[in-house]
């Protein structure tokens, strides 16, 4: 695994990648449909608070991964895994993990909007009600102060009743993200999360990004070269199921180590 | 897709394409018309049945009179056409219909005093009323007579319904009561009842009716035998419209008479609507189980698409066979254990282990589980991935994202599943017959005594009523307007039924945004 060590200090703050804490820590990690394998062998450690892009080809297995991080593959039947992934030092498969919590501390959030068909509100309080035992006052001050997160408060306050879906699809996915928030998550994974979106919806996604680095662990996967740019702090390229690089996303874009993701980057790639 | 097929299809329509747009079209309104036509031979062979035609006297060459009313018409073998009356007079003819050749007719009149009396027994009387002899007082003929009947009818009919009300509300409570055990105080009020009800019958006695058919024929009717008198000829619009009215209330609020031919058919919707409701409430909870275990819970393997295609065949089952599997395991089986179990007093007359509503509705549940299933499990694979993902990823349970998330985004699929099985279960006769239907069950299985519903007892069903009357009656041609007018009432009640249903799923699709198509 390939960890750069002579980067310079972004924004002004240290953030030697050797002296980032991790949060989330994926060794030796493999995993397969039936006898298909989709990763393979993957190591690499996610920083505590920051954004990490995971970008590569369409069925390199990006998704796989991040899927991976909050155990959504237990739906999936067929579907045997090896190697590790630890949450803040806690093997995420451990028997004595409960899912649901872990679920809870690791946030998704999907490329399609997929609000609940209920209100704006309910959708908010919906992972507030699983934990139960709260107040009304209390979920009240949960649910603005998560839709303030999402930077969606001010566009939803006078319709807190109204039906989610008819929201725009901007609108449903800061929503998703207000949910999630919701419930206070450690790390939010997101799945493409701004490529069913507008230009401008996009760009409200992004900012929402890069203000949430400051208190949570994003983990963003993505198509889209210049979004990792723009957003991640550092970026993992993966292909054909396989980490190929993994480093600060302004040495891996600009003095990319190896051949293949230069390829990819520059938009050489078959 | 399709719907992109469908607008091209359209925009290809006036430039005339090929047959195959018009064909379509036809076959949609051949089966519109056809669907009309049903429904306007069932409203006008059915609701016509309670109007009040004008009758006919008919004077015959040979000399004789005859009075009734045309029903239709056919040709002689030997040339020219003959007539079918309904001259009723059963009493007095033997007959209530009267073949007459249309070249016999000498001359056709509608004299206004021709009274139609609707009597307890022999049917109908046709003819005129003569006098009117009361309890106490002169004999009176002409309009007098006419006035003093009706106003004897109007009595009468207060005090049938006295006793009615007292019979249904205490004298058959109390009569249960006593034959559960002895009981002095229910004893001494069944014979104070009975006494009441004595008086009133003794108060309807008196007062007779001196009549004459058409053909001359002298009878003398006690007016209690009359339920009600009318001179359709001498009827204004307005009046007649209130008789149509009155009748079609009749049908639908009393129980049947006279071998189920004539009276109303209430006990019949009763049982039908009440039957249909037991049932939705069994199969629903069942059906929805069942489909939530195999697209939710089941390993998608072999085993679970045989299962699948062994429900979809259950469907197919011919109801009849259901019938007899609800005789042999729930009134046999499970009704004769519990008959041993818990009624061994009563035995060997059973109490559950004959037919009855519980049965019939469970049976009909049964029939109607595939349906459910099928519907459900559709509306459940419908469910984008990506709204159970997005709950369990807020960290609900399995059984958290199935109760708030799946479960009412289904319901709507859940409902289209028991408005199908209501339409079929509603119209379902044949399994009835064998477990738990009766001719005559004029007691509907819900009443003020404890436990107010029971699943015990037989019941009157619609579409056993219309099979009933159609075939088992002593005069077919009588019975077919009652047949018409069930039949309609049958289908009626089934757009009811199923109207509340699509009301229900309508309100909760809006409720909850709404998959579109489920």
């Amino acid at each position: 695994m390939s960890i750069a060590r002579d980067v310079a200090p972004r924004r002004g703050a240290c953030i030697d990648f050797s002296d980032e804490a991790c949060c989330l820590e994926v060794s030796g990690f493999g995993l397969r449909y039936g006898a298909e394998p989709a990763l393979r062998d993957l190591t690499l450690r996610v920083p505590r608070h920051r954004v990490t892009a995971f970008i590569g080809p369409s069925g390199c297995g990006k998704s796989t991964l991040l899927r991976a991080l909050n155990r959504l593959h237990d739906l999936n039947e067929d579907v045997h895994r090896e190697g590790e992934i630890r949450l803040e030092g806690q093997e995420i498969h451990a028997p004595e993990v409960a899912v649901a919590e872990l679920r809870r501390r690791v946030g998704m959030v999907f490329q399609a909007p997929n609000p609940f068909p209920m209100s704006i509100y309910d959708n908010v309080a919906f992972g507030l009600r699983l934990q139960g035992g709260l107040r009304k006052r209390r979920i009240d001050d949960i649910v603005e102060w998560s839709l303030r997160s999402a930077a969606l408060w001010d566009e939803v306050k006078d319709r807190l009743q109204a039906s989610a879906w008819a929201l725009s699809g901007g609108q449903q996915q800061r929503l998703v993200i207000a949910r999630t928030l919701a419930v206070e998550p450690e790390v939010l994974l997101l799945d493409e999360p701004a490529s069913a979106l507008d230009p401008i919806s996009t760009l409200k996604v992004e900012e929402l990004i890069r203000n949430l680095a400051s208190s949570l662990t994003l983990v963003l996967v993505t198509h889209n070269m210049q979004q990792a740019a723009r957003v991640s702090d550092y970026t993992a390229f993966l292909q054909g199921g396989e980490l190929v690089e993994y480093g600060p996303t302004d040495t891996l874009f600009t003095h990319p180590r190896l051949a293949r993701t230069e390829n990819y980057i520059t938009g050489r790639m078959a | 897709m399709r719907a992109a097929w469908r607008r091209a299809g359209r925009a290809r329509l006036p430039r005339g394409e090929g047959p195959w747009a018009w064909l379509a079209a036809a076959s949609i309104s051949l089966s519109l018309l056809l669907l009309a036509l049903l429904l306007a031979l069932l409203a006008t062979r059915g609701l016509g049945h309670f109007w009040p035609g004008d009758v006919t006297q008919l004077t015959l060459t040979d000399g004789r009179a005859i009075a009734g009313r045309a029903v239709k018409q056919a040709p002689l073998p030997e040339g020219g056409m003959e007539r079918l009356y309904r001259t009723d007079n059963r009493d007095l003819d033997g007959d209530i219909w009267s073949w007459v050749p249309v070249a016999d007719i000498e001359a056709e009149d509608r004299p206004r005093d021709l009274v139609v009396l609707e009597r307890r027994r022999w049917g109908r009387f046709v003819g005129r009323l003569v006098a009117w002899l009361p309890a106490a007082g002169e004999r009176r003929e002409g309009e007098a007579a006419w006035q003093g009947l009706q106003a004897r009818l109007a009595t009468l009919e207060r005090r049938r319904e006295a006793i009615t009300r007292l019979r249904d509300t205490t004298l058959l409570p109390l009569a249960r009561r006593l034959e559960a055990g002895s009981d002095p105080q229910a004893a001494r009020a069944l014979t104070e009842a009975r006494a009441r009800i004595r008086v009133l019958r003794e108060a309807m006695e008196g007062g007779t009716l001196v009549l004459e058919s058409a053909e001359g024929r002298r009878l003398r009717l006690p007016a209690e035998e009359v339920l009600r008198a009318r001179r359709p000829n001498a009827m204004g619009i307005g009046a007649k419209l209130a008789a149509w009215g009155d009748g079609v209330w009749r049908f639908l609020s009393e129980g049947p008479r006279a071998g189920n031919v004539e009276g109303g058919v209430w006990p019949a919707i009763f049982g039908t609507v009440l039957m249909v409701m037991l049932m939705s409430l069994a199969v629903t909870p069942f059906g929805v189980l069942a489909a939530v275990y195999l697209n939710e819970v089941a390993h998608q393997g072999r085993l679970t698409r045989l299962v699948r295609i062994g429900v979809r065949n259950l469907a197919g089952v011919p109801s009849i066979v259901y019938g007899v599997f609800g005789l042999g395991v729930f009134v046999y089986g499970l009704g004769g254990s519990i008959d041993r179990w818990f009624f061994e007093a009563s035995l060997p007359s059973p109490t559950f282990g004959t037919g009855g509503l519980l049965w019939a509705s469970l049976t009909l549940a049964l029939l109607t589980l595939p349906v459910v299933i099928v519907a459900t499990e559709e509306g459940l694979a419908r469910i984008p991935e990506r709204q159970r993902e997005g709950a369990l990823a807020l960290g609900a349970t399995r059984l958290e994202m199935l109760t708030r998330v799946v479960l009412p985004m289904a319901t709507p699929a859940m409902l289209t599943g028991m408005i199908l099985a209501v339409a079929r279960a509603a119209g379902e006769v044949a399994p009835l017959m064998l477990v738990g239907v009766a001719k005559l069950a004029p007691q509907v299985p819900v009443d003020g005594e404890f436990p107010f519903l029971h699943l015990e007892r037989k019941f009157m069903h619609l579409g056993y009523h219309l099979f009933d009357t159609a075939f088992h009656s002593s005069d077919v041609q009588a019975a077919l307007p009652v047949v018409y007018a069930t039949a309609l009432l049958l289908v009626l009640v089934i757009l009811v039924l199923n109207l509340t249903a699509i009301f229900l799923r309508h309100h909760l699709r809006s409720r909850h945004g709404g998959l579109s198509r489920c």
